[in-house]
């Protein structure tokens, strides 16, 4: 079957003062679909720049990078946003929702975008809210929200489009441990209902739930291997 | 993404800064509110000077007595009793041009009728006098000749005395006196309306001038007035105006004997110049105005391209956010383009409402018809419009170019 993505050799370089700083530098990737992948590293190792291009919101400056068997590399920027809309949901690590807009137009958001029709929106808006187990809520803004409950309705946002590809960066950076369990726990349930997930992290037991993980340094895959029971990645340089 | 989705989002986002959003068009408002305002006064201003030169009747010179129309002080008309019928007929008799030169004698008095009385201007005339103002009967008919040379006591009354006195019945047959003298209605006239000096044209009645002599001012004052208050003068072409008042000029000073270069004893009016000139300063006064409040609608829409580029820097991560789950920077460019042209239309049409009952208010005040023209509100919609659409797309730009990455890691 084919790769739902593949990058060959992607590169992705940043002007630091007077140096170039390669973020990202000769990764190639493969993940099919329906796993659950953690890219790891420590902060500066260019995890979060292999997610942005992996994302489809920033371009690699060389290299080949196939979503869904598409070369998608050098495609226009409104290419990009369409198979961005169509594809990927994403979650970041602080919950970016809009104030002034309830969870479920939040969550309807992509809809907009996607130009879906609005009463269906909002049935698959519901419908997204009650797998992350907030049904109840849908009417309350997001100040009202816990920061659990506000990260619940980024992932919700993320699969109302029933994307091919979750992309999740540091999604528990800014909760509280037993929080973040809860929220790991969604993913496993994501990924267990069938889901393709890349999250990227820096800690070991926030990897460790993922089914495989890859471990970058100064933007090179050291391992990619699968997730050992007992945490076989312990001797990683942490 | 549908243009109505776009509104939404944009009035959503407007509505959550309502003190701000109104404060950013008030520009708008006021430059918009000040052209309908001007452009509404000026066409009333204009129907109104139009309506009067109309009611006037068409190529009117009015002779005037005893003004000094020379360096100096110019003393009211009137001052001097130089005018008489015989000049009247002179000038009908001498000049080519002159269709009718009609002699008025005027003054107000006391009419009733019944048990009612009313207070108003009697004026002797002869026929001639309707002729030169185009000012038809009703209801019943003129003077006769032989009315007019024997000074029958007969009257036609204008349209302010029928509703004072007849309660706004036929009114032609009834009697009213005017003084002790009863009279008999033959005629009613046409409404004309407000006069050069707003007072109702219509507040009037004419008698015979012969009997306004004998019989009734005349009588009042004790002796015969031979003077009149002014002659109208019909000329039969437009194009021979400024001539014949020249004639006009000749011959009166060669009936009254001035030599030389002595000031004339009596002046001669164009009443439609006077009020021409007048419209004329209006809209010129018009046009300073709205060339003022053009400065104002720029100024306005400065303050939205300000407003709109702090509320692009606000909103960096809601762009970047949007980005993410899907919109195309099309759709970005869309939503701060339509919320800018959104603020500026809202502007534009509190500014049409305002001008609009400032218009009326002044006009109003002033007597002028309301004329609220369709088109001055179309324009300067229109025109708030291309105001919000010019200096918003340079924020919507910058929004739409914003990169997603930077966008959502902005603080």
């Amino acid at each position: 079957m084919q790769p739902l993505l593949q990058t060959v050799g992607i590169t992705k370089c940043y002007p630091s003062g007077a140096t170039i700083i390669r973020a990202v530098s000769d990764v190639s990737l493969l993940v099919r679909h329906g796993e659950f992948v953690a890219i790891r590293g420590r902060s500066g190792s260019g995890k979060s720049t292999l997610m942005n291009l992996v994302g489809l919101l920033e371009r690699p400056d060389s290299g080949e990078y196939f979503l869904q068997g598409q070369a998608v590399a050098k495609l226009s920027e409104e290419k990009r946003a369409a198979i961005r809309r169509q594809a990927i949901g994403f979650i970041f690590q602080l919950p970016v929702l809009l104030p002034r807009a309830t969870a479920l137009e939040n969550i309807e958001l992509p809809l907009i975008y996607a130009g879906v029709a609005r009463s269906q929106r909002r049935r698959r808006a519901k419908d997204a809210l009650d797998s992350v187990g907030l049904a109840e809520r849908g009417h309350h803004w997001p100040s009202q929200l816990s920061g659990g409950e506000q990260q619940r309705v980024v992932i919700a946002r993320a699969i109302v489009n029933d994307p091919a590809l979750i992309l999740a960066d540091e999604p528990t950076g800014s909760l509280d441990s037993r929080t973040s369990d809860e929220i790991l726990s969604l993913f496993e349930d994501l990924h267990r209902s069938g889901r393709t997930i890349i999250m990227v992290t820096h800690a070991t037991n926030v990897a460790d739930r993922a089914q495989r993980q890859i471990a970058l340094h100064d933007g090179q895959i050291l391992k990619d291997e699968a997730t050992s029971p007992q945490g076989a990645l312990a001797e990683f340089p942490e | 993404m549908s243009p109505l989705e776009s509104m939404g989002i944009a009035t959503r986002a407007l509505g959550a800064n309502k003190l701000r959003s109104a404060l950013t068009v008030l520009g708008v408002v006021v430059g918009v509110a000040a052209v309908v305002c001007m452009i509404s006064i000026g066409a009333g201003a204009q129907a109104e000077v139009s309506e009067k030169i109309r009611t006037l009747g068409a190529n009117l010179l009015l002779v005037l007595p005893g003004a000094q129309n020379s360096n100096g002080a110019k003393l009211q008309s009137g001052t001097q009793p130089t005018l008489t019928e015989e000049d009247a007929a002179a000038i009908r008799r001498e000049l080519a041009d002159v269709q009718v030169a009609a002699p008025l004698l005027s003054r107000s008095m006391p009419l009733v009728a019944a048990n009612r009385n009313w207070v108003t201007l009697v004026a002797g005339i002869n026929s001639d006098y309707l002729v030169a103002r185009e000012w038809q009967i009703v209801n019943g008919r003129s003077f006769t000749d032989e009315e007019v040379g024997s000074g029958a006591k007969v009257v036609i009354v204008g349209s302010v005395i029928v509703e004072e006195l007849f309660d706004g019945r036929a009114g032609v047959g009834e009697t009213l006196r005017i003084g002790n003298v009863p009279f008999t209605v033959i005629g009613v006239l046409d409404k004309k309306g407000l006069g050069a000096a707003n007072r109702s044209q219509d507040d009037v009645v004419f008698i015979p001038l012969l009997t306004a002599k004998s019989r009734v001012l005349g009588a009042v004052r004790g002796t015969t007035r031979e003077a009149l208050d002014f002659i109208s003068i019909k000329v039969s072409d437009a194009a021979a105006m400024s001539e014949t008042q020249q004639q006009i000029e000749a011959l009166l000073r060669q009936r009254h004997r001035i030599r030389g270069d002595a000031p004339s004893d009596f002046s001669i009016d164009n009443p439609a110049d006077v009020l021409t000139a007048r419209g004329a300063a209006v809209r010129l006064l018009g046009i300073l105005l709205i060339a003022v409040a053009s400065v104002s609608l720029v100024v306005g829409g400065i303050s939205v391209m300000n407003i709109m580029l702090v509320s692009v820097t606000e909103r960096t991560r809601e762009i970047g956010l949007r980005m993410a789950v899907g919109a195309s920077r099309r759709d970005i460019l869309w939503q701060f383009l339509i919320e800018a042209l959104i603020l500026a239309l809202m502007g534009g049409l509190v500014g049409a409402v305002l001008g609009a009952a400032a218009a009326v208010a002044i006009a109003w005040e002033a007597g002028w018809p309301i004329l609220i023209s369709p088109w001055a509100i179309v324009l300067a919609c229109g025109f708030s419009g291309l105001i919000g659409i010019s200096f918003g797309v340079y924020p919507a730009h910058r929004a739409a170019r914003l990169d997603p990455i930077e966008a959502l890691r902005f603080a």
